[in-house]
């Protein structure tokens, strides 16, 4: 569906979401008519969905970050819908993501420290429902996290 | 740096969709274009705004498969973290890895084309490298991210 001049646009836009489409028109060697042509067919065929900001957590004070990877009561079959739901009601959520595999839901969470992260998982996440089993992978350090497919 | 009501706002709102322009962002939040522009160069100054990134159908892209992966390494002391680190992150289909503390060393998040590319990569990209040792894998069904606690 994607043809070569497609995928060297997204890969050019995929690394720098703010260039505009003359810069963009000139390195792909187009004419800035015809790169919006093709934009607004990527936008309309939802291949392109926007774009958003990235927040740094820790700028704002939140230097804690947990991966909690979480097991549910399948013999409750709303089991997902309740949990799900009530985990986006936790503010410190900020990532929730279902799987096929040993863990059926992971929650990225993130705290102002220790103390505070203690609080919100006793408090928040421990008296979520339906949960069989939680395991915490606490962040050290991001190595790697632009998030870009190699297209 | 603490927020007040408007940054909030507009961390909001660029959290949804950063393609809209200054103007019409501070129209909606009752702000002139140039207030708006200020308070966002403040934010991006801070590193709150930490950058800007794509929204891509993956699937659409060619990417139908995600996978998270919790990788231990098996020969602790020996392999060089930052070895290991800067060749996993080299992995083209690897999209993050986190240093973590638990029951695994490392959280990554692998893309692929199916199931028999995302083995491919597994067996001759991830497997392959010195020192990993368990792998748990969990396909990814469905994902969300959340405004956070803003």
């Amino acid at each position: 569906m994607l043809d070569d001049v497609d995928r060297r646009f997204l890969r050019l836009l995929q690394e720098d979401p703010a260039c505009g489409v003359p810069e963009l028109a000139e390195a792909i060697g187009v004419t800035p008519a015809r790169l919006t042509r093709r934009l607004d067919r990527l936008r309309s065929d939802g291949v392109l969905r926007g774009s958003h900001i990235v927040i740094d957590w820790k700028a704002l004070g939140y230097s804690v970050s947990v991966s909690l990877r979480i097991t549910l009561d399948k013999t409750i079959s709303r089991a997902f819908d309740d949990f799900i739901a009530a985990a986006r009601a936790v503010p410190e959520v900020i990532e929730i993501q279902t799987f096929l595999g040993r863990v059926d839901v992971r929650l990225s969470l993130i705290a102002r420290d220790l103390p505070d992260y203690q609080r919100i998982y006793r408090e928040q996440v421990l008296t979520l429902p339906h949960i069989a089993d939680i395991e915490a992978l606490m962040t050290v350090a991001t190595v790697k996290s632009d998030e870009s497919l190699p297209i | 740096m603490t927020l007040d009501d408007l940054d909030r706002a507009i961390l909001r709102a660029l959290s949804a969709n950063a393609d809209q322009s200054t103007a019409r962002l501070g129209q909606k939040l009752g702000l002139s274009q140039p207030a708006t522009w200020r308070r966002i160069k403040r934010l991006q100054d801070a590193g709150v705004i930490a950058g800007r990134r794509l929204m891509l159908d993956a699937e659409k892209v060619g990417f139908g498969v995600t996978v998270f992966l919790g990788v231990k390494l098996a020969t602790k002391g020996r392999v060089s973290l930052e070895d290991f680190e800067r060749a996993i992150g080299a992995i083209p289909e690897v999209q993050t890895v986190d240093h973590v503390l638990g029951l695994y060393d490392y959280r990554l998040r692998v893309v692929a084309r199916d199931l028999a590319d995302f083995e491919r990569v597994l067996r001759r990209r991830i497997m392959t490298m010195p020192g990993v040792g368990n792998v748990e894998a969990n396909v990814l069904l469905s994902e969300e991210r959340r405004p956070g606690p803003i």
